[in-house]
């Protein structure tokens, strides 16, 4: 636990630490890649694409929830529930729990109870719900929140304005009407409708959620709204650690076996061929298995609920890292093998160059753009994955807030009469959004990074 | 030849790019007579095969054609709606390509894509098509027809597929045959037995034939008529006697001196006792054939197979074939990069009095012998890291290999001076191999050979992916950097043209063995093996006119 | 061919050791052969002599992998590990936790599994190849590119999301189809329908985008610009020529999937209560039913191997350039 302020302190579960460290190693490796010209140059093609911009803003702001919900703050005097900086800002909605079911923006629950009239009869009525404020008017909010959501983005962009302007050295206004213009050489324009509406949109549910449940309640009353934002977390972490944990593996035996043959390129076939055989689904579900065993038969290791689910999702990120690594590998090795017949490598050995240096030099830089188009492919495909896993009962623990969760408890709601449609929803929703957005960048960074496609 | 009604008539052709309209032929007319071979001659980028893409309206997507005329016995083929061109392509106007290896479909049988065009455009059945096709290749000289017909691509040497694509297009009795390169890819002695076949059709059907190509020695073997293409435009057009001995525009005149370079005279120098730097005794490199359940090897490739070579010191020494004679795997065992079966690579060092034999050295102990041999490749592309600039690509052998100077700043100033030996300006040592062109990349290759003080650079193929007038000048740079520094070199090379201009002594190699090896003079104009003779024999008269007056 | 395919058999062997081994190695870290015999016996009958006659019985007496009181080969072969190895490779894959015979349950299942696995594996293909032939015919135009951007939509959205909006569209709303169950014969196919619909729907976007790439790379090669020259139309090209050299590639992905298609899709047929043996591993799953997954985890192996083979040999008929040499 870290000290900050008031008695205020802040700690860092396992998967934060992990996530945290990933986040500032990505800002390191991005000032080293910026050195090279070829590689910045690259990125910017990336980026000229407008599609690929609005991707990388929504891929951000969801990045940017699941780092705040990656901060665990603990009050000392306040006397509520110890919870992520995310929690601090959605506190009214934690404590804005009802009885049951009910639909979004609905003033009353979703079914009849049973309560004992004035005459003393039993009668079947909508109970009102708790916390909705009814005498709030959608309409004045709405507004209200748009004005904020213009304001919070007219500071943003000023600010990169400014900061555009400078860089390139003429002045504010000139550079505004250049990017209004669309003038500027990234699609900075679209970049900035994209961001207002954004802003506006979350400033929207933010000022209505207030008033209202947005997006609903579930079973037991909590908000869905809450919910679905909370899952954005694991629906990351699960996307972006796994690849930490495949992806030194997956280089280094698929280096190695490509660059050294013989009979070391015999066993990582061996190992992968043994690993893919074994289907995925069953591979992961025994291991999690095991890990649940493991778990209960350990209570020492963790304090509390909290605890105990982020070392589930510690250990699933390890088991699907460790599971997945196979299908890069194969790809790795292939190139690797192609790359070592290439006549610069040929060269290196030539001069004597050193194995170690071969691959460091020649190898590495050269296999990277399978690297990053694979990396980026597969965080779409976790995050699906993450729900299928979740619904078989070997993915996150039941008690971690996830989309493969909620569409696990709400889908026998389908079959009521009349319908609870709103959880499924917006897990959907909220997922589909991600996915698409990863997507779309992926296909971006593969049209660009892919040497075939951009030979000339 | 014959002075009927032109075939061909291509009147003020442009072709631009769709998205910017930069173009890419502007204005090119020439017409085609009957029983007529029209060359096109070019460096590559000149617009030469975009020409034929247009007349048969095959041009890629990205490309149209903004104005001009084509037309096919008189009728004009830009008019045509695409389902009548589709009648024309194959029937009228037949296509054969460079490389015989990819144009033909590798999972269908040969003889059923020669039936698929009369079954297409004739409606033969498939026993008449059948009985066709047979013909057809007994017709263009593949042997066993019958037999053929049943065979897939891959089962056909280079030549024999050349010659089924010259069957399928003659298959409709076509008025005009485009042939894009269709020798380039062979060697030699198949080139020679190709364009006779060509020469033979074109007289025993009355053929126009568009003949485009690179290569002057193979205009003028074929050619009636020529015309140069240069950046998209048509610079001469004439009669092939008239074009060889009085070419007018000069850049002609550049094309055809570069086309076949001269003779040095090397005779004073091959003649003087100077000391062997290299000699490869008895070298075999044999590589394992596996076979069975547990993948036994039951016998070899013998790549190279008992061969003696000399490297004088400060001179060349040419090693002629054709692809697949093993000439690359000799240079490789010599740079210890495959690993010799058996025999000696003596190396003479400077300093030592005896000779050491790399082959028995380990990496360790080969260390000091790398900056002594070094190595230039043929493919300008693959042969530098793409991900890295030139200056990183040159220092990496210095570092390597401690050569030279030892500080940043030092060596900094070596790169750019070694830049500049070849022809480069110092500041692109800032910039990445894909900014460059393919003459300037081979530069690049040997500034890193350079860089290390070799005494023996292992030159394969180093010229053959060029233009001939880039040709001409890295040719000439290495002879220069040769006197400069008193290198020797192993000079790899299927093309023999460039044999006399480079090299003291010649080795002929043929199927992993040498044939015949001497002084230039000797073996050129006086082959005493069978396999050099035919060989010498089926270069193009132009070549071997001047490997005569060598 | 016929060494080859001896050789990969025997290369299969190894793998399915180590197969069994990653199986063993998970199985043993959480459970104890005593902690077996405990939950086999019920709680009442525990006294240790109990669960030392159970685990001779069963077997489980030996060591796991090492027996250092046997001598000589038996040192490795009379363990726990070999034993039940061995019984694995004979397809003996003995009882379930429940007590029923796991091989006999396997053999009842496949079908009900193979009825919505394989029409949805052929359908789907047919129409990925299908549109994917189709939209490289339109390639550049206005078809392709919202084509392409229905296709990502489609991929981007989850499995889970087509199975439940199929239920409540098709079998709640609409009342067309049943919402689960299964019956043989023609009976069946009211219940089959569906899922199958739902399999290829889901898969088309990821399909069909892979699929024309292939065909988009095949389409600049120079055997089709032949293939123009000779005047063929567009369609003969891309259906004759195209299709045939696109089908290579598809083949290494596609040949090694059918024999697993007998393993049957968990969340499919868990969601449509199809009594395959997709269900029948999630049920064990759940249950924790280890001596299943364990069968399902060698079964799956077996048919991937099965599967690989069977692509190697599906190239010697479809691509006349591949030989198989021993």
């Amino acid at each position: 636990m870290i000290p900050l302020f008031n008695g205020i302190s802040i700690y860092f579960f396992w998967t934060d630490i992990m996530i945290w460290g990933l986040f500032f190693s990505l800002l390191a490796w991005s000032r080293v890649i910026g050195r090279s010209e070829q590689v910045k140059a690259q990125w910017h093609r990336v980026f000229e694409s407008k599609v690929a911009m609005i991707a990388a803003i929504i891929l951000v702001a969801y990045f940017a929830i699941a780092l705040m919900d990656s901060v665990q703050i603990h009050l000392a005097h306040a006397n509520t529930q110890p919870g992520s900086f995310l929690d601090v800002l959605l506190a009214h909605l934690i404590s804005a729990t009802e009885r049951t079911y009910s639909a979004p923006f609905a003033l009353h629950e979703f079914t009849k109870s049973t309560q004992l009239g004035l005459n003393g009869e039993m009668q079947q009525v909508y109970l009102p719900l708790k916390h909705v404020n009814a005498n709030a008017s959608i309409g004045m909010q709405t507004g209200e929140a748009i004005a904020l959501g213009l304001l919070i983005s007219a500071i943003l962009i000023g600010l990169h304005g400014l900061y555009l302007a400078k860089r390139n050295q003429t002045s504010f206004p000139q550079m505004l009407s250049a990017i209004w213009l669309e003038q500027t050489k990234l699609p900075w324009r679209t970049a900035y409708v994209t961001l207002t509406s954004l802003v506006i949109v979350m400033s929207w549910l933010f000022k209505l959620s207030y008033s209202y449940h947005v997006l609903g309640t579930d079973q037991v009353g909590i908000d869905v709204l809450y919910d679905t934002l909370k899952s954005i977390r694991t629906g990351v972490l699960i996307g972006v650690l796994t690849t930490l944990v495949m992806l030194p593996i997956a280089l280094t035996l698929g280096i190695t076996a490509g660059l050294f043959k013989g009979w070391v390129d015999d066993v990582i076939q061996y190992l992968y061929t043994t690993l893919n055989s074994i289907p995925g689904v069953l591979l992961i579900a025994a291991a999690v298995l095991v890990m649940q065993v493991m778990i209960n038969n350990h209570p020492d290791w963790m304090h509390s609920t909290a605890e105990r689910a982020d070392l589930r999702l510690l250990f699933l990120v390890g088991i699907l890292g460790v599971t997945s690594w196979t299908g890069l590998c194969r790809l790795l090795r292939a190139e690797t093998l192609k790359i070592s017949q290439m006549e610069y490598v040929v060269a290196a050995r030539a001069f004597g160059v050193s194995r170690a240096k071969v691959i460091s030099r020649h190898i590495l830089p050269n296999v990277m753009h399978i690297v990053l188009i694979s990396v980026v492919l597969d965080f779409s495909s976790l995050v699906l994955a993450e729900a299928v896993l979740s619904y078989v009962g070997v993915g996150v623990d039941p008690t971690m807030n996830s989309w493969g969760n909620m569409i696990n408890q709400a889908r026998l709601e389908m079959a009521r009469e009349p319908m609870v449609w709103w959880s499924l929803f917006s897990a959907f929703v909220f997922m589909f959004i991600l996915v698409l957005a990863a997507n779309l960048f992926s296909d971006r960074v593969q049209t660009v990074l892919n040497p075939r496609e951009s030979v000339k | 030849m014959s002075s009927n009604q032109p075939v061909l008539k291509v009147e003020n052709l442009c072709v631009e790019l769709e998205k910017n309209h930069r173009p890419l032929i502007s204005n090119v007319s020439f017409e085609i007579n009957a029983g007529e071979i029209f060359a096109l001659v070019g460096e590559s980028g000149s617009g030469k095969s975009l020409t034929s893409l247009a007349i048969m309206r095959l041009l890629p997507e990205a490309l149209q054609v903004s104005s001009g005329a084509i037309s096919l016995n008189h009728q004009s083929l830009f008019s045509l709606p695409e389902y009548q061109m589709q009648k024309v392509r194959g029937r009228q106007v037949a296509m054969i390509f460079q490389e015989p290896m990819t144009s033909l479909n590798p999972v269908m049988k040969v003889g059923d894509q020669v039936a698929e065009v009369l079954r297409v455009h004739l409606g033969l059945n498939r026993k008449a098509a059948r009985e066709k096709v047979v013909s057809l290749f007994d017709e263009v000289g593949i042997p066993n027809p019958e037999e053929r017909y049943d065979w897939y691509p891959h089962q056909l040497s280079g030549g024999q597929k050349q010659r089924v694509m010259i069957a399928m297009a003659l298959a409709c009795e076509p008025d005009l045959l485009i042939a894009d390169e269709p020798t380039t890819a062979l060697d030699v002695t198949i080139q020679a037995q190709v364009l006779n076949l060509l020469k033979q059709i074109r007289d025993d059907r009355g053929l126009a034939i568009l003949f485009i190509t690179h290569d002057m020695g193979v205009v003028n073997e074929i050619a009636d008529r020529v015309a140069v293409m240069k950046e998209g435009e048509i610079v001469e057009q004439a009669e092939t006697e008239h074009f060889f001995t009085d070419p007018q525009h000069p850049y002609t005149q550049k094309l055809l001196s570069d086309a076949i370079p001269k003779r040095e005279n090397f005779e004073d120098e091959a003649l003087s006792p100077v000391q062997n730097l290299l000699q490869v005794n008895d070298l075999k490199v044999y590589f394992p054939i596996k076979k069975g359940i547990f993948q036994r090897t039951v016998g070899h490739v013998k790549a190279v197979d008992g061969v003696n070579l000399t490297i004088p010191k400060g001179q060349t020494l040419a090693l002629v074939g054709e692809s697949g004679s093993g000439k690359t795997t000799i240079g490789q065992a010599i740079l210890k990069l495959v690993d010799a079966t058996a025999g000696q690579v003596n190396f003479t060092n400077d300093q030592a009095t005896q000779a050491i034999n790399l082959v028995d050295l380990s990496e360790k102990a080969m260390k000091p012998f790398r900056k002594k041999v070094q190595v230039i490749f043929q493919d300008p592309f693959s042969a530098l890291n793409p991900r890295m600039t030139i200056n990183e690509i040159i220092r990496e052998g210095m570092n390597s290999l401690q050569v030279g100077p030892t500080t940043r700043a030092e060596q900094d100033k070596r790169i750019e001076s070694l830049l500049e030996q070849v022809g480069l300006l110092p500041e692109h040592k800032y910039r990445y191999p894909h900014e460059f062109s393919g003459g300037q990349r081979q530069r690049i290759g040997i500034a890193r050979a350079l860089a290390v003080e070799p005494e023996l650079i292992i030159c394969d193929e180093p010229t053959s992916a060029l233009d001939v007038s880039v040709r001409a000048q890295v040719l000439a740079l290495l002879k220069d950097l040769q006197k400069t520094y008193q290198m020797s070199y192993l000079f790899i090379t299927h093309d023999l043209s460039i044999v006399p201009s480079i090299a003291h002594h010649v080795a002929v190699m043929q199927a992993g063995k040498i044939v015949e090896q001497g002084l230039v003079e000797d073996v050129m104009q006086n082959p005493q093996h069978d396999y050099t003779q035919r060989l010498l024999a089926s270069a193009p008269s132009l070549v071997r006119q001047a490997l005569e007056q060598a | 061919m016929f060494a080859y395919i001896i050789r990969r058999l025997l290369y299969a062997i190894p793998i399915l050791i180590g197969v069994n081994l990653i199986t063993f190695a998970l199985f043993f870290m959480v459970n104890t052969p005593d902690d077996m015999a405990r939950a086999q016996l019920g709680a009442k009958q525990t006294s240790p002599e109990l669960i030392q006659a159970w685990k001779v019985s069963h077997g489980y007496d030996k060591p796991l992998f090492f027996n250092a009181k046997a001598s000589g080969f038996d040192k490795v072969t009379n363990t726990l590990f070999t034993q039940e190895s061995l019984k694995l490779f004979m397809f003996d894959f003995g009882q379930s936790d429940a007590g029923r015979q796991i091989s006999s349950d396997i053999l009842q299942r496949m079908v009900p599994s193979l009825s919505i696995a394989l029409p949805t594996f052929m359908i789907g293909l047919i129409t990925n190849i299908a549109l994917a032939l189709l939209i490289v015919l339109f390639r550049g135009s206005v078809l392709d590119s919202v084509t392409m951007t229905i296709a990502v939509a489609i991929m981007s959205i989850s499995g889970l999301f087509y199975i439940i909006a199929g239920q409540v569209l098709f079998s709640k709303l609409l009342h067309w189809v049943p919402i689960s169950g299964y019956a043989t014969g023609w009976e069946g196919s009211k219940f089959v329908i569906l899922p199958v619909l739902i399999g290829v729907f889901a898969g088309l976007g990821s399909g069909v985008r892979w699929y024309r790439s292939l065909f988009l790379e095949e389409i600049n090669k120079d055997y089709v610009r032949t293939a123009r020259a000779k005047g063929l139309s567009e369609i003969s090209v891309l259906f004759k020529h195209v299709l045939q050299n696109g089908l290579l590639p598809i083949l290494t992905g596609v040949v090694v999937v059918i024999p697993t298609l007998f393993m049957g899709s968990l969340i499919m047929e868990s969601f449509f209560g199809i009594p395959g043996l997709g269900s029948y591993t999630i049920d064990a799953i759940n249950s924790q039913d280890f001596g299943i997954v364990k069968a399902m985890v060698f079964l799956g192996s077996v048919l991937y191997i099965f599967g690989l083979i069977l692509t190697d040999i599906s190239y010697t008929f479809f691509d006349p350039r591949v030989r198989l040499n021993g």
